[in-house]
Protein backbone atom coordinates (compact mmCIF):
# COMPACT_ATOMS: atom_id res chain seq x y z
CA UNK A 1 0.00 0.00 0.00
CA UNK A 2 3.04 2.60 0.68
CA UNK A 3 4.86 1.55 -2.44
CA UNK A 4 1.19 2.67 -4.17
CA UNK A 5 0.92 5.70 -2.17
CA UNK A 6 4.62 6.72 -2.68
CA UNK A 7 3.89 6.32 -6.52
CA UNK A 8 1.20 8.15 -6.38
CA UNK A 9 2.40 10.86 -4.87
CA UNK A 10 5.38 10.87 -6.65
CA UNK A 11 3.51 11.22 -9.93
CA UNK A 12 1.58 14.08 -8.42
CA UNK A 13 4.52 15.68 -7.86
CA UNK A 14 5.62 15.26 -11.09
CA UNK A 15 2.58 16.70 -12.57
CA UNK A 16 2.77 19.42 -10.12
CA UNK A 17 6.47 20.57 -10.89
CA UNK A 18 5.28 20.32 -14.57
CA UNK A 19 2.52 21.84 -14.60
CA UNK A 20 3.06 24.75 -12.08
CA UNK A 21 6.48 24.93 -10.72
CA UNK A 22 7.83 28.64 -10.41
CA UNK A 23 5.77 29.49 -13.16
CA UNK A 24 2.33 29.25 -12.49
CA UNK A 25 1.55 32.56 -14.75
CA UNK A 26 2.69 29.83 -17.66
CA UNK A 27 -0.64 27.38 -16.43
CA UNK A 28 -3.39 30.43 -16.40
CA UNK A 29 -1.22 31.73 -19.93
CA UNK A 30 -2.16 28.75 -21.34
CA UNK A 31 -5.75 28.15 -20.02
CA UNK A 32 -6.37 32.05 -21.59
CA UNK A 33 -4.69 30.78 -24.38
CA UNK A 34 -7.12 27.70 -25.03
CA UNK A 35 -10.24 29.62 -23.42
CA UNK A 36 -9.54 32.58 -26.33
CA UNK A 37 -9.12 29.44 -29.54
CA UNK A 38 -11.97 28.35 -28.35
CA UNK A 39 -13.69 31.83 -27.96
CA UNK A 40 -12.77 33.15 -31.52
CA UNK A 41 -13.01 30.07 -33.43
CA UNK A 42 -15.74 31.51 -35.19
CA UNK A 43 -13.77 34.63 -36.05
CA UNK A 44 -10.52 32.66 -37.64
CA UNK A 45 -8.76 35.76 -38.75
CA UNK A 46 -9.06 37.41 -35.53
CA UNK A 47 -7.87 34.44 -33.68
CA UNK A 48 -4.86 33.37 -35.82
CA UNK A 49 -3.57 36.79 -34.55
CA UNK A 50 -4.73 36.87 -31.30
CA UNK A 51 -3.63 33.35 -30.08
CA UNK A 52 -0.14 33.91 -30.62
CA UNK A 53 -0.19 37.31 -29.57
CA UNK A 54 -1.35 36.04 -26.27
CA UNK A 55 1.25 33.37 -26.23
CA UNK A 56 4.08 35.80 -26.84
CA UNK A 57 3.06 38.41 -24.35
CA UNK A 58 2.68 35.74 -21.98
CA UNK A 59 5.96 34.74 -22.47
CA UNK A 60 7.35 38.27 -22.40
CA UNK A 61 5.91 39.06 -18.89
CA UNK A 62 6.92 35.75 -17.07
CA UNK A 63 10.20 35.92 -18.42
CA UNK A 64 9.91 40.11 -16.83
CA UNK A 65 9.02 38.50 -14.24
CA UNK A 66 11.86 36.13 -13.76
CA UNK A 67 14.12 38.79 -14.04
CA UNK A 68 13.99 39.43 -10.19
CA UNK A 69 15.03 42.02 -8.16
CA UNK A 70 17.75 43.74 -10.83
CA UNK A 71 14.78 44.72 -12.76
CA UNK A 72 14.53 48.34 -11.27
CA UNK B 1 8.73 14.33 -45.31
CA UNK B 2 6.33 16.99 -44.84
CA UNK B 3 7.23 20.66 -43.41
CA UNK B 4 5.26 19.78 -39.95
CA UNK B 5 6.61 16.44 -39.74
CA UNK B 6 10.12 17.98 -40.16
CA UNK B 7 9.70 20.67 -37.33
CA UNK B 8 7.96 17.50 -35.27
CA UNK B 9 11.09 15.52 -35.06
CA UNK B 10 13.92 18.57 -35.08
CA UNK B 11 11.16 19.14 -31.72
CA UNK B 12 11.46 15.97 -30.31
CA UNK B 13 15.10 15.25 -31.51
CA UNK B 14 15.94 18.47 -29.39
CA UNK B 15 14.22 17.79 -27.00
CA UNK B 16 15.11 14.29 -26.16
CA UNK B 17 18.91 15.40 -26.77
CA UNK B 18 18.96 18.36 -24.11
CA UNK B 19 17.28 15.53 -21.39
CA UNK B 20 19.53 12.77 -22.38
CA UNK B 21 22.79 15.08 -21.40
CA UNK B 22 21.23 15.81 -18.25
CA UNK B 23 20.56 11.91 -17.36
CA UNK B 24 23.97 10.38 -19.21
CA UNK B 25 25.85 13.33 -16.72
CA UNK B 26 23.78 11.67 -13.86
CA UNK B 27 24.18 7.69 -14.99
CA UNK B 28 28.10 8.67 -15.89
CA UNK B 29 28.73 10.01 -12.24
CA UNK B 30 26.69 6.80 -10.99
CA UNK B 31 29.16 4.83 -12.70
CA UNK B 32 32.40 6.28 -12.27
CA UNK B 33 31.22 6.00 -8.16
CA UNK B 34 29.51 2.95 -7.85
CA UNK B 35 30.44 0.68 -10.17
CA UNK B 36 29.16 0.40 -14.26
CA UNK B 37 27.05 -2.80 -13.70
CA UNK B 38 24.38 -0.88 -11.24
CA UNK B 39 24.57 2.07 -12.96
CA UNK B 40 23.80 0.37 -16.37
CA UNK B 41 21.39 -1.77 -14.91
CA UNK B 42 19.57 0.96 -13.21
CA UNK B 43 19.52 3.24 -17.16
CA UNK B 44 18.19 -0.22 -18.71
CA UNK B 45 14.75 -1.00 -16.50
CA UNK B 46 14.43 2.89 -16.89
CA UNK B 47 14.78 3.19 -20.44
CA UNK B 48 12.25 -0.01 -20.27
CA UNK B 49 9.70 1.80 -17.86
CA UNK B 50 10.04 4.96 -19.98
CA UNK B 51 8.91 2.57 -23.23
CA UNK B 52 5.98 0.86 -21.28
CA UNK B 53 4.87 4.13 -21.23
CA UNK B 54 4.78 5.25 -24.36
CA UNK B 55 3.13 1.68 -25.26
CA UNK B 56 0.60 1.85 -22.69
CA UNK B 57 -0.30 5.78 -22.67
CA UNK B 58 0.59 6.83 -26.25
CA UNK B 59 -1.60 4.02 -28.46
CA UNK B 60 -4.77 3.96 -26.66
CA UNK B 61 -4.76 8.14 -26.55
CA UNK B 62 -4.80 7.88 -30.42
CA UNK B 63 -7.14 5.36 -30.97
CA UNK B 64 -9.68 6.04 -28.20
CA UNK B 65 -9.35 9.64 -27.39
CA UNK B 66 -11.53 11.94 -29.63
CA UNK B 67 -8.99 14.27 -31.70
CA UNK B 68 -10.36 17.38 -31.09
CA UNK B 69 -9.99 16.79 -27.36
CA UNK B 70 -6.64 14.71 -27.64
CA UNK B 71 -5.24 17.88 -29.68
CA UNK B 72 -6.71 20.65 -27.36
CA UNK B 73 -5.68 18.88 -23.80
CA UNK B 74 -1.94 18.03 -25.94
CA UNK B 75 -1.51 21.34 -27.09
CA UNK B 76 -2.17 23.17 -23.68
CA UNK B 77 0.98 20.93 -22.42
CA UNK B 78 2.93 21.19 -25.28
CA UNK B 79 2.49 25.03 -24.78
CA UNK B 80 2.90 24.77 -21.02
CA UNK B 81 6.67 23.07 -21.33
CA UNK B 82 7.31 24.99 -24.26
CA UNK B 83 7.20 28.32 -22.68
CA UNK B 84 8.70 27.19 -19.36
CA UNK B 85 11.85 26.14 -21.90
CA UNK B 86 11.69 29.23 -23.58
CA UNK B 87 11.17 31.75 -20.23
CA UNK B 88 13.99 29.68 -18.51
CA UNK B 89 16.47 29.57 -21.57
CA UNK B 90 15.33 33.32 -22.14
CA UNK B 91 16.95 34.26 -18.35
CA UNK B 92 19.71 32.17 -18.65
CA UNK B 93 20.97 33.62 -22.04
CA UNK B 94 20.97 36.82 -20.77
CA UNK B 95 22.64 36.13 -17.36
CA UNK B 96 19.34 36.46 -15.56
CA UNK B 97 19.90 32.47 -14.09
CA UNK B 98 22.49 30.67 -14.12
CA UNK B 99 23.40 28.30 -17.01
CA UNK B 100 22.97 25.04 -16.46
CA UNK B 101 26.59 23.60 -15.77
CA UNK B 102 27.11 19.60 -16.51
CA UNK B 103 30.56 19.53 -14.74
CA UNK B 104 29.48 21.06 -11.84
CA UNK B 105 26.37 18.43 -11.87
CA UNK B 106 28.82 15.63 -12.45
CA UNK B 107 31.19 16.76 -9.44
CA UNK B 108 28.10 17.17 -7.29
CA UNK B 109 26.94 13.75 -7.59
CA UNK B 110 30.02 12.14 -7.98
CA UNK B 111 31.08 14.19 -4.39
CA UNK B 112 27.46 12.93 -3.07
CA UNK B 113 27.80 9.22 -4.11
CA UNK B 114 31.87 8.90 -3.18
CA UNK B 115 33.05 7.39 0.02
CA UNK B 116 33.38 9.48 2.85
CA UNK B 117 36.60 10.58 1.95
CA UNK B 118 35.43 11.62 -1.52
CA UNK B 119 37.88 8.59 -3.34
CA UNK B 120 35.68 6.07 -3.53
CA UNK B 121 35.39 4.76 -7.38
CA UNK B 122 34.40 1.33 -7.18
CA UNK B 123 34.43 1.79 -11.09
CA UNK B 124 36.45 4.07 -12.55
CA UNK B 125 36.57 5.22 -15.85
CA UNK B 126 39.03 2.15 -17.21
CA UNK B 127 36.65 -0.55 -15.32
CA UNK B 128 34.26 -0.06 -17.82
CA UNK B 129 34.65 -3.01 -18.87
CA UNK B 130 34.65 -4.87 -15.99
CA UNK B 131 31.78 -5.79 -13.91
CA UNK B 132 31.74 -5.38 -10.41
CA UNK B 133 28.61 -6.19 -7.51
CA UNK B 134 25.80 -4.84 -7.82
CA UNK B 135 25.04 -1.32 -5.78
CA UNK B 136 21.47 -0.47 -4.29
CA UNK B 137 23.18 3.26 -4.74
CA UNK B 138 24.10 3.27 -7.96
CA UNK B 139 21.39 1.53 -9.50
CA UNK B 140 18.83 3.90 -7.92
CA UNK B 141 20.17 7.27 -8.74
CA UNK B 142 21.09 5.74 -12.67
CA UNK B 143 17.36 4.62 -12.19
CA UNK B 144 16.07 8.06 -11.19
CA UNK B 145 18.01 9.88 -13.62
CA UNK B 146 17.13 8.15 -16.77
CA UNK B 147 13.57 7.59 -15.45
CA UNK B 148 12.87 11.16 -14.49
CA UNK B 149 14.67 12.95 -17.24
CA UNK B 150 12.71 10.73 -19.85
CA UNK B 151 9.53 11.41 -18.77
CA UNK B 152 9.44 14.52 -20.46
CA UNK B 153 11.12 13.15 -23.42
CA UNK B 154 8.40 10.51 -22.93
CA UNK B 155 5.72 13.71 -22.65
CA UNK B 156 6.85 15.07 -25.71
CA UNK B 157 6.90 12.12 -27.85
CA UNK B 158 3.73 11.21 -27.24
CA UNK B 159 2.07 14.52 -27.11
CA UNK B 160 4.14 15.50 -30.47
CA UNK B 161 3.36 11.37 -32.14
CA UNK B 162 -0.20 11.63 -30.93
CA UNK B 163 -1.53 15.09 -32.00
CA UNK B 164 -0.26 14.64 -35.80
CA UNK B 165 -0.55 10.75 -35.64
CA UNK B 166 3.03 10.32 -35.83
CA UNK B 167 3.87 8.44 -32.68
CA UNK B 168 6.69 6.12 -34.69
CA UNK B 169 8.36 9.24 -36.11
CA UNK B 170 8.42 11.00 -32.58
CA UNK B 171 9.74 7.98 -30.59
CA UNK B 172 12.70 7.17 -33.74
CA UNK B 173 13.73 10.84 -33.33
CA UNK B 174 13.64 10.64 -29.46
CA UNK B 175 15.74 7.07 -29.86
CA UNK B 176 18.08 8.79 -32.51
CA UNK B 177 19.18 11.87 -30.31
CA UNK B 178 19.63 9.52 -27.16
CA UNK B 179 22.03 7.27 -29.21
CA UNK B 180 23.76 10.21 -30.45
CA UNK B 181 24.34 11.99 -27.01
CA UNK B 182 25.21 8.70 -25.28
CA UNK B 183 27.96 8.21 -28.25
CA UNK B 184 28.98 11.53 -28.00
CA UNK B 185 29.03 11.67 -24.50
CA UNK B 186 30.88 8.37 -24.21
CA UNK B 187 33.82 9.54 -26.91
CA UNK B 188 34.64 12.60 -24.88
CA UNK B 189 34.37 11.10 -22.10
CA UNK B 190 32.05 13.42 -19.61
CA UNK B 191 32.58 16.32 -21.47
CA UNK B 192 29.05 17.21 -21.48
CA UNK B 193 28.99 21.05 -20.78
CA UNK B 194 30.82 21.82 -23.99
CA UNK B 195 27.01 20.74 -25.45
CA UNK B 196 25.05 23.89 -26.17
CA UNK B 197 22.40 22.92 -23.85
CA UNK B 198 20.82 26.50 -23.47
CA UNK B 199 20.61 27.10 -27.41
CA UNK B 200 19.36 24.11 -27.95
CA UNK B 201 16.76 24.32 -25.36
CA UNK B 202 15.55 27.58 -26.85
CA UNK B 203 15.21 26.52 -30.05
CA UNK B 204 13.43 23.22 -29.28
CA UNK B 205 11.30 26.00 -26.85
CA UNK B 206 10.08 27.51 -29.90
CA UNK B 207 8.67 24.51 -31.95
CA UNK B 208 7.15 23.36 -28.67
CA UNK B 209 5.46 26.34 -28.09
CA UNK B 210 4.93 27.19 -31.82
CA UNK B 211 3.37 23.46 -31.78
CA UNK B 212 1.42 24.03 -28.90
CA UNK B 213 -0.17 27.14 -30.18
CA UNK B 214 -1.10 25.09 -33.32
CA UNK B 215 -2.46 22.19 -31.67
CA UNK B 216 -4.79 24.31 -29.48
CA UNK B 217 -5.78 25.96 -32.47
CA UNK B 218 -6.67 22.58 -34.59
CA UNK B 219 -8.34 21.16 -31.22
CA UNK B 220 -10.46 24.39 -30.60
CA UNK B 221 -12.00 24.61 -34.12
CA UNK B 222 -10.07 27.40 -35.44
CA UNK B 223 -8.27 25.95 -38.38
CA UNK B 224 -4.73 27.55 -39.22
CA UNK B 225 -4.49 29.25 -43.02
CA UNK B 226 -2.06 26.96 -45.07
CA UNK B 227 -2.96 23.93 -42.53
CA UNK B 228 0.86 22.43 -41.51
CA UNK B 229 2.54 25.15 -42.72
CA UNK B 230 1.24 27.08 -40.22
CA UNK B 231 3.61 25.73 -38.01
CA UNK B 232 6.47 27.24 -39.69
CA UNK B 233 4.99 30.88 -39.51
CA UNK B 234 4.56 30.04 -36.13
CA UNK B 235 7.95 29.18 -35.46
CA UNK B 236 9.06 32.35 -37.45
CA UNK B 237 6.93 34.45 -34.71
CA UNK B 238 8.03 32.53 -31.60
CA UNK B 239 11.65 33.07 -32.73
CA UNK B 240 11.07 36.28 -33.09
CA UNK B 241 9.87 37.08 -30.06
CA UNK B 242 12.38 34.99 -28.52
CA UNK B 243 15.17 37.24 -30.35
CA UNK B 244 13.95 40.68 -29.03
CA UNK B 245 13.09 39.45 -25.56
CA UNK B 246 16.92 38.18 -25.49
CA UNK B 247 18.23 41.63 -27.25
CA UNK B 248 16.30 43.55 -24.66
CA UNK B 249 16.82 42.12 -21.12
CA UNK B 250 20.47 41.25 -22.37
CA UNK B 251 20.78 45.32 -23.01
CA UNK B 252 18.75 45.76 -19.50
CA UNK B 253 21.31 43.12 -17.76
CA UNK B 254 24.44 45.34 -19.86
CA UNK B 255 23.24 48.58 -18.36
CA UNK B 256 22.33 46.63 -14.66
CA UNK B 257 25.81 45.57 -14.70
CA UNK B 258 27.21 48.78 -15.48
CA UNK B 259 25.95 50.75 -13.08
CA UNK B 260 26.66 47.76 -10.29
CA UNK B 261 29.98 47.68 -10.97
CA UNK B 262 30.33 51.22 -9.99
CA UNK B 263 29.66 50.56 -7.23
CA UNK B 264 32.20 47.61 -6.87
CA UNK B 265 29.60 44.83 -7.04
CA UNK B 266 27.88 42.96 -9.37
CA UNK B 267 24.34 41.23 -8.95
CA UNK B 268 24.41 38.96 -12.08
CA UNK B 269 27.42 37.38 -10.46
CA UNK B 270 26.42 37.29 -7.24
CA UNK B 271 22.82 35.40 -8.19
CA UNK B 272 24.91 33.21 -10.31
CA UNK B 273 27.03 32.24 -7.78
CA UNK B 274 23.97 31.64 -5.24
CA UNK B 275 21.42 30.43 -7.43
CA UNK B 276 21.39 26.77 -8.28
CA UNK B 277 21.01 25.79 -11.84
CA UNK B 278 18.10 23.40 -12.13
Amino acid sequence: MSTVRRALTVFGKFWWEFLVGDTPELLVATAAVIGAALALRHHPTLGFVVVPVITALALVLSTYRGRGPRSE
Amino acid sequence: MTSSNLVLALAVFGASAVEAVEALTIVLAAGTTRGWRSAFEGTAVALAALVVIVAVVGVPLVRLVPIAVLRTVIGGLLLVLGLQWLRKSILRATGNKALHDEDAIYARTVAELSDGDGASVRGSWRTLGRYGPRDAIGFTVAFKGVFLEGLEVVLVVITLGASSHQLGLAAAAAAAAIVVVVAVGFLVARQLSEVPENSMKMGVGVMLTSFGVFWVGEGSGLHWPGGDLAILGLVAWFGTVTAVTVVVLDRAAARSRLRWTAHGTSPVGARQETEGAQ
